[in-house]
């Protein structure tokens, strides 16, 4: 059985779910769309607009591939129903009516993440949330929280699957339990062969990120990755022993090696042995990859361990206001402008009283991205970037900074240009929270719905 | 009585930028960074292991993150590198350009390691 990568985060290259579905045979196409804080910004969209709260550009894209995905006889998982599943539900099977297409399609609905609506309850009845980070319990930020979820696993998905869903639209699952629901579906395998699970976890892992695993942010060898106009994006070949092969459509770019398999593999890694998701924890340091053929990595041996009685919950809460403005310095002595730039830009803001939280200074061409270890700038350096960033609580000083940027121009060291876009934009900060609740509170809340167009 | 030091004959070493041994990728957690160091062959993976020292990692870093830990993945030729309060605090609270840590990876690439001579004359520029 063969399932497609169709993006690596919302926002992904649009054709790359169309090529999946028409450029070679798959059975299943996984869509993910839920980063740490998309559900809050879904969350925004809903409290205005009740039919909204879920990722628009899905309804768009299952107007362009349905038809195929029909004929074809794909499958669909996918968490672009963000916090507002249901809405995401019907959206597509109002896409479906329309395209009048030859068989009736059933969408697979699964909700019973979202807990905002129960925070207040489940922290009167003991539960801390507490930070993962910091041990902070959530109460202390409870007045600003804007969304709340739960991370689910693949158990709704695969009832989804078996109950006949061709789309499945979810909430908050993780991207893992895209790939494993329909893995663990077509083999009939136990939820609780955590071998398995884990072999399917690192499968989902290779391929969430899309062609992150097949050429795309490829270090080794960068220059010689072919095709990157059209990238192959990734597709698991899985095997009923637990083993399978990443590979891509033939006559895509860019390349799967165990090369790129392994920069994916070790992409936001943490203890290697335990890596834990909703279904159970798999140890990295087991898998064995090897190139069987062009474009074709097979990989095995993984094992792994039994899931934990806790579930992640990520909360979004408002945390304040932030600020980001550039100016470009030229040659000669480009680095010495900008930085005496930035010297009379604090003192104006220190003279204006204003307190911030963070100011951020980075001179973009000399060490913005690796600070003192890129070593003292030339003075030679064609042009600098200074790039000033603050964040505050409050939205005054941050409002006035985005108009301390352009008067610099003509009130500051010279040869500078670069503001042609207008003043910087205040930008509302929504923060992450990272937390665990035992999935007993969870999973009888998890609800699965086949729907019919 | 301590016992005598052994003098054997150490082959001679030469510093050698890690970008020459070795690939990498990073990602974040939270306001910590990861870098998976990946030996370019199978042959340098001992040498990283003995030499990318969490201690020596967490110097080439000072003042940019708070501790480093480490994770061997011998299967993949690969160490796992946490660097801890590396993104000033993260998500979308950073201010950083790279507030993901996307590129710490190139940043660790260019720490130097002791190898030797012969490889790093055979590897590094000349």
């Amino acid at each position: 059985m063969r399932i497609a990568a169709g993006q690596g985060f919302w926002g992904e290259w649009l054709e790359a779910p169309v090529r999946q579905v028409r450029g070679g045979p798959i059975d299943y196409l996984m869509m993910d769309y839920l980063a740490e804080v998309t559900m809050s910004i879904m969350q925004k969209q809903k409290s205005r607009d009740p039919s909204a709260g879920y990722a628009r550009d899905f309804v768009p894209l299952m107007e362009r591939i349905l038809p195929d995905v029909v004929a074809r006889g794909i499958r669909i998982t996918s968490n672009a129903g963000g916090v507002n599943p249901h809405g995401c539900a019907e959206a597509v099977l109002g896409v479906a009516r329309r395209l009048g297409l030859p068989r009736k399609v059933k969408v697979g609905l699964v909700s019973g993440d979202d807990i905002l609506g129960r925070l207040d309850e489940l922290i009167a009845r003991g539960h801390a949330l507490a930070d993962m980070e910091t041990g902070r319990p959530l109460a202390d930020v409870r007045g600003q929280v804007l969304s709340a979820n739960a991370y689910l696993g693949m158990a709704p998905i695969v009832e989804a699957l078996r109950g006949g869903a061709d789309v499945v639209v979810t909430g908050r699952v993780t991207d893992t339990g895209l790939t494993l629901g329909p893995i663990f579906h077509e083999f009939g395998w136990s939820p609780e062969d955590w071998d398995k699970v884990a072999a399917g976890t690192v499968a989902g892992h290779i391929i969430e990120c899309g062609a992150q695993a097949s050429g795309g942010n490829l270090l080794k060898g960068w220059r010689g990755v072919k095709g990157l106009a059209d990238p192959g994006f990734p597709i698991v070949e899985a095997s009923p022993d637990g083993t399978f092969v990443v590979t891509k459509h033939d006559g895509t770019g860019g390349v799967v090696s165990v090369a790129s398999v392994t920069e994916q593999l070790v992409y936001e890694m943490g203890d290697p042995r335990s890596y834990i998701t909703p279904d159970g924890v798999a140890d990295f340091t087991t898998i064995q990859l090897r190139q069987a053929g062009r474009d074709r990595v097979r990989v095995s041996g993984i094992r792994g361990g039994p899931r934990t009685p806790m579930l992640k919950v990520s909360v979004a809460y408002f945390w304040g206001y932030k600020a980001v403005g550039t100016l470009v310095y030229a040659w000669p002595e480009a680095y010495d402008k900008a930085k005496a730039a930035d010297r009379v830009l604090r003192q104006r803001l220190a003279d204006l009283g204003l307190t911030y939280d963070q100011i951020l200074t980075e001179y973009v061409g000399a060490n913005a991205t690796h600070g003192r270890l890129s070593g003292p700038p030339s003075s030679d350096l064609p042009e600098v970037q200074l790039r000033v960033g603050v964040r505050a609580r409050e939205r005054a000083p941050v409002e006035r900074f985005t108009r301390e940027i352009a008067p610099l121009v003509l009130t500051g060291p010279p040869s500078v240009t670069g503001f042609a876009g207008g003043r910087p934009a205040v930008e509302e900060v929504v923060a992450y929270w990272p937390a665990l609740i035992d999935r007993r509170e969870i999973e009888p809340h998890v609800r699965v719905e086949i729907l019919e167009a | 009585m301590a016992k005598p030091v052994k003098r054997t004959a150490r082959p001679a070493t030469r510093p050698l930028q890690l970008r020459y041994l070795a690939h990498a990728r990073s990602g974040d957690k939270g306001n910590t960074a990861n870098v998976g160091l990946i030996a370019l062959e199978p042959a340098y993976y001992d040498l990283l292991v003995r030499e990318v020292t969490p201690a020596r990692v967490a110097r080439h870093f000072k003042g940019m993150v708070s501790a480093v830990e480490r994770f061997e993945l011998p299967n993949l030729g690969a160490l796992n590198f946490l660097l801890h309060d590396a993104l000033d605090g993260g998500g979308t609270i950073s201010l950083k350009t790279d507030a993901q840590g996307k590129v710490y990876s190139t940043a660790l690439l260019r720490m130097a390691i002791p190898v030797p001579a012969a490889l790093a004359r055979r590897l590094g520029d000349r």
